[in-house]
């Protein structure tokens, strides 16, 4: 408390040494009796003298900072894409910081050479169409350049991949990642947001999934059945509030019942067998060095960013639609270690676009492996399959009731 | 009603009784509708919202520099709710960012610059007794005020301000259930700015019309000074443009209270899974950018004309190339509703549709370097009076410069893929747009300041201010470059994170926020300099002679008393551009636009 009040203390203090020192200057004005606007010559030379000296400052600090922290903060590119994204960006920067330097010193330089001097008159020089010509056309040179090494990048970067790719989504919520890889046909399963239960957080479409999410929505424990019990149940008092909740709740159950059931007549039982071979991986995202990757994302709530900084990738994840990037690992992480001097480096996922409070820690440790490794460890998750896992008794149909995902809080029967 | 009387005086005495019916308390300073009031009560509201968006960057500074250690500073001014034990919460780090964007944008850098001084200028300016509606003037302002009062009252709700970012992308702003501030912030948010843009397109159609019509004899649109150049291009760019934000705004708020989904679609939240399918989060991102590019430009080139004008004056020398001036603004003005695309480069559009951005985004940066270079060689061989608003006016020069030439990389989309969200746009933004806008409305502040209050600001403390500011403001934005380039993201509350994976990145990160955060309470600190100059010289300062800085445009043949139509008698007659200083064959180094050339005298 005390604290507060000290900080209060500091302030009003403050006010009032300025209100004192503006008083003795504004006497000492009244002394020498001149206008605030009439700048003495000492005064002139002084900030022209004051803008060279800042410029120098400005100009030392800059390089400074590029001494120290370079331009690579984040290090070597480890990826294909990377290293092309790298080239031009350093490209790029040579160009502006030369632009920069320049420009910026004529302006400092021209400030503190051509402060008034008694006497001398300034130049009156209203225009000149060569003058404007040569600096209408150089920028565009420049930036023509500048223009087509930047799309040919692109289309580089954002340009399909690969048949050999393999793929795999990465599916995003509040506040983590999921990985989902294609399995042995390298195909993603289909999936609808609607199908989602606690065990089947992707939501993955097949047969057994959209039985079990129309089961969970009639007959679990707060699905439609439930809320309509609860309604009609003459032995229990529920205020008006509760009852309006209930109810909107309940039609727009029935709504995505409808459309499940819709979904279920429309289904076709032959692309199950893409979604049931797919591996999902939580945590830590496995790649193999020198293999091209197509990633798909996904988001369940919110918008969120792929942000793959140490293989210069980024793409937003967006509710209601896919994104997709590529890239190839160059370095493993072993290896990344070794050129950081680093022994605890990781390769990250971040989230790049603002998703609610936990956003910055939103993120996926990824782990680039060598081919090898890489196999061993992908054989093995072969046996994890999403059916494994979940539906290990998927023909017999006969799927475990998860809990409902979609309860509100107050619709839980008590 | 009195002038129809004194009409048979004959035409010349027509406006001299304006001034004779004395005006009460409320219709002078309050309900005010004469249009150098309005301006100052536009200058004053947003000196007050600076000052709040101000302190709240230096509260979430505060968290970046030192996370998760206790600050009786936090505590003091965000109680126990906010910050437990002096530490801010995750929450409230997300509301402070926001209010500081949107305050900073829409209330400080619109309202107060353009507000400010296109309705002290205009007028005044062009020789007009006032704006084409002074009613329509008055309404313009009163709603700034209530717009910004509701923006200010948000951060008291309980549920806290709006934390979607001052993008306020859905689905994250349409969903309570995904941040608190989702709840009443972001609808209090949302109708604070739906009257905002009500008051800036009153306000624009004003000058607009005023530009077009009240200009007085002689007065041609290229005799016109840059500075109503840029607020006419800027009014212009406000018309077209805020009102697709309204649109935007008004579908998120049906998204919201009425249960549409022009933003939604399949969305799981909070263990909700709602009904909504169909929308598109990227379909408000092309909204809010086809308004959110050109409010870079509504904001800055408002400071760019009054730079241009305080060059000029203070070079003693003619804006080099003032119809390339005015070919420049006039191309930014137009290019700036094309590239909007370039904020969306990631959202995963069409990577055809990027290359189309690309190209026309580059496109920009020519007028601009017409327009840098232009300066440059309006200083080069001048006679430069380096007052404080002259020095803000190189400021800005060389803080266009700085930031834009990293706007060349980020409108590279190749490179945008690498740096995109990271503090390398912060920087970027904050230095362009930021820097630029405020450094332009300081200048105008110190030199039109005579011309608002008939007093004048004290010289010695200007000047002291300028160097805080200037070195203060590089400190905080230019480190910022390299935190970004080391990829760290924008919007982050403690980037201690950083530790889990990466040592390196985590050692300069933390370093350099410290430092950043140490300039921007040196740099805040400095603006009290400021506003005390302010509010004493308002009263207190050297009473302004008529012509303080030896100008030529019209403004500065007014009495430096105020009086309702500003000129006494008739209105003045224009016989020459503003721009002759220092021409040759004339005794003296400037010749006001109301001097007739002289006998075999040619025009610039």
């Amino acid at each position: 408390m005390e604290n507060k009040l000290i900080i209060l203390l500091v302030i009003i203090l403050g006010a009032v040494a300025i209100a004192q020192l503006v008083r003795v200057y504004e006497l000492s004005s009244k002394l020498r009796k001149t206008g605030e606007h009439e700048i003495s010559t000492r005064d002139n030379h002084l900030n022209a003298k004051m803008m060279l000296g800042f410029m120098i400052l400005f100009f030392g600090s800059v390089v400074y900072l590029f001494l120290k922290y370079g331009w690579t903060g984040r290090g070597e590119a480890a990826s294909i894409g990377g290293v092309e994204t790298d080239w031009l960006l350093e490209l790029n920067l040579i160009i502006v910081t030369i632009v920069f330097f320049f420009t910026n010193f004529l302006l400092f330089y021209f400030t503190y050479k051509y402060v008034k001097k008694p006497g001398v008159p300034a130049f009156y020089y209203p225009h000149n169409n060569k003058l404007e010509m040569l600096w209408t056309v150089v920028p565009a040179v420049v930036l023509a350049v500048i223009i087509i090494l930047g799309l040919k990048t692109w289309n580089n970067l954002t340009g399909m991949s690969g048949k050999d790719a393999i793929h795999v989504e990465l599916f995003s919520k509040q506040f983590d990642w999921t990985a989902r890889y294609a399995g042995k046909d390298n195909v993603l399963g289909k999936f609808d947001y609607k199908l989602t239960t606690d065990n089947n957080e992707l939501a993955l479409l097949t047969t057994n999934t959209i039985d079990s999410s129309l089961r969970i929505m009639m007959e679990g424990p707060s699905g439609i059945r439930n809320i309509q019990k609860l309604l009609n149940n003459r032995d229990t008092v529920l205020s008006d509030s509760t009852i309006s909740v209930l109810k909107v709740d309940l039609s727009r159950k029935e709504r995505l019942f409808r459309l499940l059931s819709q979904m279920k007549q429309n289904h076709d039982p032959k692309i199950d067998a893409s979604a049931w071979d797919d591996i999902i991986v939580k945590d830590t995202l496995f790649l193999s060095k020198d293999q091209e990757y197509e990633f798909v994302f996904r988001a369940k709530d919110v918008l969120h960013s792929a942000f793959f900084v140490h293989f210069r990738a980024q793409i937003n994840t967006v509710p209601g639609m896919t994104t997709r990037t590529k890239f190839t690992p160059t370095i493993t992480t072993e290896e990344m270690r070794k050129k950081k001097n680093d022994p605890k480096f990781n390769y990250v996922l971040m989230c790049n676009k603002i998703c609610g409070g936990a956003h910055y820690k939103m993120k996926m440790i990824v782990v680039v492996k060598e081919k090898s490794d890489y196999k061993k460890w992908m054989n093995g998750m072969m046996k994890q399959t999403f059916k494994d896992k979940y539906f290990p008794v998927a023909e017999a149909a006969a799927a475990p009731m998860g809990s409902v995902v979609d309860t509100l809080a107050v619709a839980k029967p008590m | 009603m009195a002038s129809i009387a004194h009409d048979e005086h004959g035409h010349a005495h027509g406006h001299h009784d304006v001034h004779h019916h004395e005006e009460n308390f409320v219709s002078k300073y309050i309900f005010s509708q004469d249009h150098k009031m309005i301006g100052k009560q536009f200058l004053m509201t947003a000196v007050f919202m600076g000052l709040v968006a101000m302190m709240l960057s230096i509260l979430f500074r505060i968290q970046l520099a030192w996370p998760g250690e206790s600050s009786d500073f936090l505590s003091f001014f965000l109680g126990e709710k906010w910050a437990p034990d002096g530490v801010l919460k995750e929450d409230m780090y997300l509301g402070l960012v926001t209010i500081h964007g949107t305050i900073m944008v829409f209330f400080l850098l619109t309202g107060g610059l353009s507000g400010t001084f296109s309705n002290l200028l205009i007028p005044l300016q062009l020789g007009a007794r006032d704006m084409a509606s002074g009613f329509l003037n008055m309404l313009s302002y009163w709603f700034f005020f209530i717009s910004s009062l509701l923006m200010l009252v948000s951060l008291f709700v309980e549920s806290g301000p709006a934390m979607a970012g001052w993008t306020i992308y859905p689905p994250l702003s349409a969903l309570p259930q995904a941040v608190s501030g989702s709840g009443t912030g972001m609808t209090l948010w949302l109708f604070s700015m739906s009257i905002f843009i009500a008051s800036s397109l009153i306000g624009s159609l004003n000058y607009i019309v005023t530009v077009i019509n009240l200009r007085t004899k002689g007065m041609s649109m290229t005799r016109m000074p840059l500075t109503i150049w840029a607020f006419f291009v800027t009014a212009i760019l406000g018309v077209l443009s805020f009102p697709v934000l309204l649109s935007a705004a008004l579908l998120l708020i049906m998204d919201r209270l009425a249960g549409t989904s022009f933003y939604l679609s399949d969305i799981i939240v909070g263990g909700e899974m709602l009904a909504n399918h169909g929308g598109s989060p990227i379909l408000y991102q092309h909204l809010f950018w086809f308004l959110g590019h050109p409010e870079v430009y509504i904001v800055l080139l408002p400071a760019l004309g009054l730079s241009s004008e305080v060059i000029a004056t203070n070079s003693r020398k003619p804006i080099f190339g003032y119809k390339a001036m005015i070919g420049s603004i006039l191309a930014i003005g137009f290019l700036s509703f094309i590239v909007w695309g370039h904020h969306m480069f990631v959202t995963g559009m069409n990577p055809f549709l990027g290359s189309v951005f690309v190209f026309t985004t580059l496109l920009i940066a020519i007028p601009s370097a017409v327009k840098v270079f232009n300066y440059l060689t309006t200083l080069w061989k001048g006679s430069l009076i380096l007052t404080p608003a002259m020095l803000f006016a190189i400021g800005l020069v060389s803080t266009f410069i700085t930031g834009g030439v990293t706007g060349i990389i980020l409108a590279d989309s190749a490179l945008d893929i690498a740096i995109h969200d990271t503090y390398f746009v912060v920087a970027h933004f904050h230095i362009v747009m930021g820097m630029s806008a405020v450094f332009g409305m300081f200048a105008g502040v110190y030199h039109w300041f005579p011309k608002m209050f008939g007093r004048m600001m004290n010289m010695r403390l200007g000047l002291v201010h300028f160097w805080i500011t200037i070195v203060g403001a590089y400190g905080v934005f230019f480190p910022m470059h390299f935190v970004g380039i080391a990829g760290a993201p924008r919007r982050y509350y403690d980037y201690s994170v950083y530790g889990e994976f990466d040592v390196n990145s985590y050692d300069m990160i933390m370093d350099l926020n410290v430092i950043i955060t140490v300039f921007a309470i040196l740099a805040a600190l400095g603006q009290v300099l400021f506003l005390f100059n302010f509010f004493y010289s308002i009263f207190r300062g050297q009473v302004a002679p008529q012509n303080p800085w030896n100008a030529n445009s019209l403004e500065w043949t007014t009495p430096v008393e105020h009086i309702h139509g500003n000129w006494p008698g008739e209105l003045p007659v224009v016989h020459r551009w503003p721009y002759d200083y220092s021409k040759p064959g004339s005794d003296v180094d400037f010749i006001p636009q109301t001097v007739p050339l002289a006998e075999g005298e040619e025009e610039h």
